[in-house]
């Protein structure tokens, strides 16, 4: 497991943006897989970036593209998209199909100035807390280097 | 009229306040949008807390609520009842996690506080648009539907059919009994398995809740749980079952021999056949790939020979459908064909035998007569047993077989007690796991009776003698991992511990029933510890190996619990149905079809007068694959809408607590978005 516990950031100063950079991740996770290893990880007292916040979905599955972009541009630094492994899924092949989108959403980010690194899919199984932990912090010190995104510029807007 | 919202922030003990301050994020939801009153309390779960809820419901006309303590997968429904209780619809609630997601993980009180807060203002946000929704009842048909005859089927069959249900009993091969009418003796009784299981076999055919349907296979469901329409297909017998007595003549008049499956390929049965005369039904089978009536057109011994006229070569396989409520899975398991694993010469070296074979070279009906005898017909003199065969292998399978290490002790006795004390048994382990009752005490009799246990998994068998003693023997080439030595030993015969793996149609099985499987390729459980019988299919139910490696009596056990689980269903006559799934707005919808093909349970229909797609709520899971596709927004997933989820997300990102995101603050303004 990597662990991010103690982090220094937030006591530098605001005046130095890159060291006071923290990242607002959104994470869509299903209910069965990902969210239960959520809290199994909670259970297992594994420390966490409190950077990721979580929102339930049944599956991956109905993770409409919209709501990720809707989420980069709501002011969401990055995105994580977390489901049942290949062949679990509750719902018979609910991940196969966010896997596509995901695939797809990845190629058009880049065209209007979003780094495709800012959107994750990983596959987190009910029993896996401590590979959700790892994931989580991870994934925020990844987005930490990434540096915060510029949804000003943005060429859509 | 906007929302009244309360909003009730629990300290779990200490398990939410040690870390968070729980009245301090009471005060900050306090002066979020539509909040009417926002309270902490010790423990929100217990009946007090539950208790404030209602009252505030009821004297402040509170039309949401907001819960912040524990995951919603814990006390989601107990704070929905609250709510009902109260007077308002259940899903006008929301419960937000800040123990599991938030106080337990975030070391710093300051960054858990503020990751607390936003929580709560995400679901304050998402809590306004909430709908009320209303579960449907359904009735249940009683009967139910179990498939696969062996051990596990059969018992979910008997205990169903002894409640008074009606149980339709679908069973692949000629005769039910699976597996288990294959085996001699069972660990660690030395129980005569056939004493043991024909019992239950013959009370299955005398039941008379039961309808035995063999040579049968489902080939169709449709319907949602409760009310299952199962489509199967009788294959035919070529044997009339209601003339036939059973008596055998035929089987011994064909002229056509091939190798018997039954026998594990190490016997031979005639093209008409049957497993053992203890078969249920007894009546033998042609298989028509071998008949000579069948192959060539003439032959005709058996139907000339039957005194009673029982053979009818005219046969034709028919379908038939029957209703049920309920169904329990209980399919079995399939042995690795050992072939795969080449350094061990199955196939190649006639006295290399697989676990199953070995069952049968032992078994009193089996082709040899009971007797332990290599294929020159002399008694081994040294055996080896290989453990682990394809199980606790990253090439193979990752995970353990349960069963080949008692079944290969009950070798290790039983060649000594046939064959003599003499005869020198040898098993190269892994690790020894004899977990179950009586299974310890087993393994050390085995000990005292003189077998050899060396730990290791060995590299290759050959035929290659380096030495005169090892002539004309198989030779097993390893390392002793506690001595730290290599091994080679001579054996006149060797033993596979073959693993046990998921039925080879497992996935088309798993198609039919609209079932999941895990990684390893059984069928997927509901949950791991408290669902182990039940699927994420409702009314659905597993029993036995086709959940995963288990040995005779947690198969016994598992399938008591999925024919309870069943049962519980049938016997109460209705279900409650969630109305949490899709939902097509007929004035969106363009009729493209897309959702159609994605449908993983064919729940959506085409309305040809409307042109529009129309979701059968009854058969619709709420999986969301419609809605998130759907390229109009018309397919949406009741309680998790696009509404709800934007909102969310808006109150999870904006407007960002000051002490942890200045940036985000900053950037949140109008002219984003």
């Amino acid at each position: 497991m990597e662990e991010i516990s103690v982090r220094q950031e937030t006591a530098a100063p605001l005046g130095s943006p890159e060291a006071s950079f923290e990242p607002a991740i959104v994470a869509f996770v299903c209910n069965w897989c990902t969210y239960t290893a959520a809290d199994l990880a909670g259970t297992a007292r594994m420390v966490q970036s409190p950077n990721v916040r979580l929102i339930r979905m049944m599956c991956t599955g109905m993770v409409d593209p919209k709501y990720i972009i809707k989420a980069l541009l709501s002011g969401a630094d990055a995105v994580l998209v977390s489901g049942c492994h290949p062949g679990d899924c509750h719902y018979i092949n609910g991940n196969y199909k966010a896997r596509r989108r995901m695939k797809l959403l990845k190629e058009i980010l880049p065209r209007f100035g979003i780094d495709e690194r800012r959107l994750k899919l990983t596959w987190v199984g009910a029993s896996e807390g401590n590979e959700f932990a790892a994931t989580v912090n991870r994934f925020a010190a990844e987005i930490k280097e990434l540096g915060p995104i510029d949804t000003r510029r943005l060429p859509l807007l | 009229m906007p929302s009244r919202i309360g909003v009730y922030v629990c300290h779990c003990g200490t398990n939410i306040a040690g870390r968070v301050d729980s009245a301090g994020v009471a005060r900050f939801a306090a002066g979020l949008k539509n909040v009417v009153v926002a309270r902490d309390y010790k423990f929100m779960c217990s009946d007090p807390g539950q208790d404030m809820i209602i009252k505030d419901i009821r004297e402040m006309g509170l039309t949401r609520v907001v819960v912040a303590s524990c995951s919603p997968r814990l006390h989601e429904k107990t704070f929905q009842k609250a709510c009902q209780r109260g007077g308002i619809n259940p899903f006008l609630f929301q419960m937000t996690c800040i123990r599991e997601h938030c106080s337990w993980v975030v070391i710093d009180p300051t960054e858990a506080t503020a990751k607390a807060r936003t929580l709560v203002a995400a679901a304050v946000a998402r809590v306004n648009y909430h709908d009320e929704l209303y579960s449907r009842v359904e009735s249940v048909h009683p009967d139910v539907l179990v498939v696969g005859g062996g051990i596990a089927g059969i018992q979910a069959a008997l205990d169903i059919a002894k409640s008074g249900h009606k149980v339709h009993l679908v069973e692949r091969g000629p005769s039910i009994g699976g597996h288990m009418a294959q085996f001699d003796k069972t660990f660690p009784t030395l129980d005569c398995a056939a004493c043991i299981s024909t019992p239950k076999m013959v009370a299955v055919a005398q039941e008379t809740n039961i309808n035995l349907m063999t040579l049968s296979e489902v080939v169709e469901v449709k319907g949602y749980v409760g009310n299952y329409t199962v489509r199967i297909r009788n294959n035919p017998r070529y044997v009339n079952q209601d003339l036939c007595t059973g008596c055998g003549l035929c089987m011994e008049k064909c002229p056509k021999k091939v190798p018997s499956e039954f026998e594990e390929g190490i016997g031979t049965r005639k093209a008409i056949h049957r497993n053992s005369p203890q078969s249920v039904p007894n009546t033998p089978v042609i298989d028509p790939s071998v008949c000579l009536q069948f192959v060539k057109g003439k032959c005709g011994a058996c139907k000339k020979y039957c005194p009673s006229g029982a053979i009818d070569f005219e046969q034709q396989e028919s379908f038939l459908e029957v209703q049920v409520g309920t169904i329990v899975l209980a399919t079995g398991f399939d042995i690795l064909d050992p072939g795969s694993l080449s350094q061990y010469g199955f196939g190649r070296y006639p006295e290399v035998y697989t676990g199953l074979q070995f069952e049968r070279l032992n078994n009193a009906v089996g082709p040899t007569g009971g007797k332990i005898v290599m294929k020159n017909g002399r008694a081994p003199e040294s055996v080896a047993i290989l453990h682990c065969v394809g199980s606790r292998d990253a090439n193979h399978h990752e995970y353990c077989s349960r069963v080949c290490c008692m079944y290969a002790l009950k070798y290790d006795h039983l060649i000594k007690d046939k064959v003599g004390h003499h005869v020198r048994v040898f098993n190269f382990y892994i690790d020894m796991r004899c977990f179950g009752k009586g299974y310890e005490e087993f393994y050390r009799r085995v000990q005292e009776e003189g077998v050899t246990f060396i730990r290791g998994r060995p590299a290759e068998i050959t035929d290659q003698a380096q030495s005169p003693e090892e002539e004309g023997k198989l030779v097993v080439v390893g390392e002793d991992t506690l001595l730290g030595r290599p091994v080679r030993l001579a054996v006149d015969m060797v033993v596979l511990c073959t693993a046990m793996e998921p039925r080879r149609d497992a996935a088309e099985v798993a198609r039919i029933f609209g079932i999941s499987q895990g990684q390893d390729g059984f069928f997927l459980e509901e949950h791991p510890k408290l669902g182990p019988v039940s699927t994420a299919t409702d009314g659905i139910f597993l029993a036995g190996t086709c959940q995963g490696p288990k040995d005779i009596p947690d198969a016994v056990a598992h399938a008591a619990g999925g024919a309870g689980q069943a049962l519980a269903l049938a016997a109460r006559g209705e279900v409650s149905i969630s109305p949490t799934v899709s939902w097509i707005n007929p004035d969106i919808c363009v009729g493209c079809k897309i959702c159609i093909g994605l449908c993983a349970y064919s729940a959506i229909e085409f309305d040809e007068r409307r042109k529009v797609s129309v979701i059968n709520e009854a058969m619709c899971k709420g999986c969301g694959s419609c809605a998130g596709h759907c390229p109009s927004g018309a397919a949406q997933v009741r309680h998790f809408n696009e509404r709800q989820i934007f909102a969310e997300l808006e109150g999870l990102l904006r407007p960002a607590p000051p002490a942890l995101e200045p940036r985000v603050a900053e950037a949140a303004g109008p002219d984003v978005a």
